[in-house]
């Protein structure tokens, strides 16, 4: 009897030990020592910055790492209420397109800017997808310092790459449109509709970025994109799917042929040929908006037209490379050499080989022409395939030491192998389906490599359930010994699609700490309190007001009548780091204000009742913060009022 | 050395050119909100900070507990004492040219008298900013008063006060020792 109950037992536990366990495979398998790896203690700084692009949230999360810590989000694309971006009258300028203000946006892809192929701590760039638009942030105030619309694009979702020297943002679109964009059937597709490339000219002094020219290709959709560095430095690359042309159904009619294409643009040829004025002007809206620190204000033009570069009148400026399986990523080896194109559809990769492609354009090895553009033999060009094992490849970066890491969504792993030999040489779980992946500077010549993150599209079981909608999740591993290891999961905030990381030491030492006031030049700036007032133009009430530890001047304003549209002018004379003051006043349709030190912002207040309305810091900025407070007396329309502000004096 | 006597007194006034080039006190405040300090930097004709808004954060920090506001346009002796400096370097060039040696001691009697009077002024200064309060301060803690200290260490609420003289202060003290020194050579060489 009691061998039985034992046995039964040891099947019992049998039984169980066959079911994987709920909370992923094993708990995640975290590497043993996990903890003391990714462990900052109180008061000690992270060693990379990361920017993690925020989707559909439209906005740039600054993380650190290794410690997985939220430092910031930045407003980019969308508005923010936290911070009053596209809601105080400075900001909404950046929000302006073709199509007006646009409050929203899907943001995919940060790069940083490259100096010589190398992360060089100046600029984030991130791409609006859905109003194809290309932001430029600035790593001193951490910032949207300038947003700029793309024209004849209808999805910007290869972009925003940069070529070795941020000489340009390569930008592609995924959806083709009819060019010029006009009312067609939709059936006319392969003749109507176009793909364009957008080439985004940097300044390297300021960073201000212009449409330099675009050029015109097939309608096929152009997926991912990566510009040549060392030896393929002046090329640039766009993996493109639905070479079928299909305009409906997709998922089947876009996944027929064996083969896509991978678009290769001799963008300094391209260069050559927009000098020589082969260039078309072609008549365009779009718009270009700046925001200026001294100012701090943005300001937007429309632009009217584009210069459009046409392949079949510019020869040996784009060839494709034929390409398996509907390619999703196309990355660049660190020498510049391997062009590796991840077919989404299937197993393997090919890596193409940039000294073939020369060789076969050098001997016009072409299957055919599209629309003038030579298509290369695939034989000729391919270096080599990566038999990974996995399934669904989608992105690769590159480590310090020769090897190559591959995301495979529908496997939900990541593989390393080695570039060169091909030969895979070690792999890694994700939690669950990973997308991008990132090494610190892995998409540059010199690989910072120590860390990679995985960005995953599904969560499921990975945190404390939130309900249906769950934040995706962030897996970071140690990539510097011979075996991935998982260390750490952490959530990001809206849908992470890419990331890059920075060293902290080429960033942090440039951090703003506030805004000089003497530098401030906003039209309608206050810098001392005695000349703070209040200004009656017509029904608009300009209120020029301060702020200071711990009180607004004025902080009683009578004579505002209903109807009047009143700008609080708000400048904050603090001249310390960390001492935000906020502004909000009861009622106010848009949000409050959240002024740095040093900085105007202004708020649109349009009372549209009698009453006497308080507003107060929302930002807890010193042990008398509850004090700071104040009211503003709404009148009946027409009434007679004086317009009188004061602080400081009781009556 | 028939003349080092002289030449200690030239440069009694050449170290006095030091003292406008460097501040001669220096006051720093520690509190949690600060862990890297603010420091205030007291010349002989102005006040600095180890930023350009460190006296604006000073008078803000002071204005909770009624301190006045530290203005110097409104503090006299950072006008008139840098004249007073000039012209003690400039007595002591004529002194070294008329070469008494009575002369050099009470040059520096006098200028160790001055340096005392000033730190005195300094003292009360300090005292009145301390003492003096407004009625209408948001914190008031019975009792309390703020004077920082005039050399040292000293807590005042959550801050922790450092006072030290600065480099200026030094020049000043090697401008007096030399003044001695001339006075010393001169004397033994005569015995």
């Amino acid at each position: 009897m009691r061998t039985l109950i034992f046995l039964s037992l040891i099947s019992l536990a049998f039984l169980h030990g066959c079911q994987p366990r709920q909370g992923g495979m094993a708990g995640g398998g975290a590497a043993t020592d996990a903890a003391s790896r990714v462990y900052v203690a109180p008061g000690e700084l992270d060693e990379f910055y990361a920017f993690f692009s925020g989707g559909f949230s439209g906005q740039l999360s600054v993380y650190g790492l290794p410690s997985g810590r939220l430092l910031k989000i930045i407003p980019v694309f969308s508005v923010d209420g936290e911070k009053g971006y596209g809601f105080n009258e400075e900001t909404k300028p950046l929000l302006e397109t073709s199509f007006g203000f646009i409050p929203w946006d899907d943001a995919h892809h940060p790069q940083l800017s490259h100096t010589n192929g190398i992360p060089d701590g100046r600029w984030v760039f991130i791409n609006g997808n859905n109003t194809p638009r290309i932001a430029r942030i600035d790593l001193i105030t951490f910032e949207t310092a300038e947003i700029i619309e793309i024209p004849n694009s209808g999805g910007n979702h290869s972009s925003p790459y940069a070529t070795e020297n941020t000489e340009y943002i390569l930008a592609g679109t995924r959806f083709s449109v009819p060019f010029p964009q006009q009312d067609v059937p939709i059936s006319s597709y392969k003749e109507t509709f176009k793909g364009v490339l957008s080439f985004i000219s940097v300044d390297p002094k300021t960073g201000h970025m212009e449409l330099a020219f675009q050029v015109l290709l097939p309608a096929f959709n152009y997926d991912l994109a990566r510009a040549g560095k060392g030896k393929s430095h002046g090329w640039s690359f766009y993996t493109s799917y639905n070479v079928e042309q299909a305009h409906t159904l997709l998922e089947a009619n876009a996944s027929q042929y064996d083969k896509d294409f991978i678009a290769a643009v001799n963008w300094k040829k391209a260069e050559e040929y927009v000098k020589a004025g082969k260039a078309k002007e072609m008549p365009a809206s779009y718009f270009h908006n700046i925001y200026d620190d001294n100012s701090h204000m943005a300001t937007s033009k429309e632009i009217k037209t584009v210069k459009v570069l046409i392949p079949s009148e510019c020869p040996d400026m784009v060839y494709f490379l034929p390409t398996p399986k509907s390619p999703h990523g196309v990355d660049v080896d660190p020498t510049g050499e391997y062009i590796v194109g991840a077919g989404k559809l299937s197993a393997d990769m090919s890596v193409h080989s940039f000294s073939k492609i020369l060789e076969a354009i050098e001997n016009e090895a072409f299957e055919t022409h599209i629309d003038g553009i030579p298509v290369l033999k695939y034989e000729e060009i391919v270096a080599g395939i990566v038999s990974s094992g996995g399934l669904g490849p989608l992105h690769t970066e590159f480590d310090d030491n020769g090897h190559a890491y591959t995301t495979f969504f529908i496997s939900s792993e990541i593989v390393k192998w080695k570039v060169g030999t091909w030969e895979v040489v070690d792999r890694a779980p994700c939690y669950y389906s990973v997308g991008h992946l990132m090494i610190p500077g892995g998409d540059s010549k010199k690989p910072f490599g120590k860390y990679m993150v995985a960005m995953n599209k599904i969560t499921k079981d990975r945190y404390l359930p939130t309900g249906p909608e769950l934040n995706h999740a962030a897996q970071l591993y140690d990539i510097s010994g011979d075996k991935i290891q998982l260390l750490l999961d952490f959530p990001t905030v809206g849908e992470p699609h890419y990331a890059q990381a920075i060293p902290a030491h080429l960033v942090a030492p440039n951090s703003k700490k506030y805004f000089s006031l003497e530098d401030n030049v906003h039209p309608h700036v206050t810098k001392k309190e005695s000349d703070t007032r209040v200004v009656r133009e017509g029904n608009v009430v300009r209120v020029y007001m301060t702020t200071i530890r711990s009180h607004f001047a004025p902080d009683n304003i009578e004579g505002i009548r209903v109807g009047d549209k009143v700008y609080f002018h708000v400048t904050n004379l603090e001249q310390d780091w960390d001492v935000p003051h906020g502004f909000a006043v009861m009622g106010a349709h848009n949000a409050e204000l959240l002024i740095m030190p040093g900085q105007t912002e202004t708020l649109l207040w349009e009372p549209d009742r009698p009453g006497v309305f308080p507003f107060y810091c929302t930002d807890f900025c010193s042990a008398l913060h509850q004090e700071m407070q104040g009211y503003a007396r709404v009148s009946t329309k027409g009434s007679d009022t004086p317009l009188k502000w004061w602080v400081g004096k009781q009556e | 050395m028939k003349n080092l006597p002289r030449i200690l007194m030239i440069l009694s006034a050449l170290l006095l050119v030091f003292v406008f080039f460097f501040p001669i006190w220096s006051i720093t405040l520690y509190a949690p909100q600060y862990p890297g300090g603010v420091t205030m930097y007291i010349w002989i004709n102005k006040i600095t900070g180890d930023t350009p808004g460190t006296l604006q954060n000073i008078n803000i920090l002071n204005h909770y507990v009624g301190m006045k506001m530290i203005e110097p346009d409104s503090i006299p002796e950072l006008k008139y004492f840098q004249f007073i400096i000039g012209g003690m370097g400039l007595i002591a060039m004529a002194l070294a040219w008329v070469n008494r040696k009575p002369f050099y001691l009470a040059w520096a009697i006098f200028f160790v008298i001055l340096g005392a009077l000033g730190i005195y002024d300094f003292y009360l200064w300090e005292y009145d900013y301390g003492h003096n309060l407004s009625p209408d301060a948001p914190i008031k803690v019975p009792g309390m008063t703020y004077q920082p200290p005039l050399f040292g260490k000293k807590t005042l609420l959550n801050f922790v006060a450092y006072s030290y003289p600065y480099w200026g202060s030094l020049f000043f003290g090697l401008s007096v020792i030399s003044g001695f020194l001339a006075y010393l050579f001169y004397k033994k060489r005569k015995k």
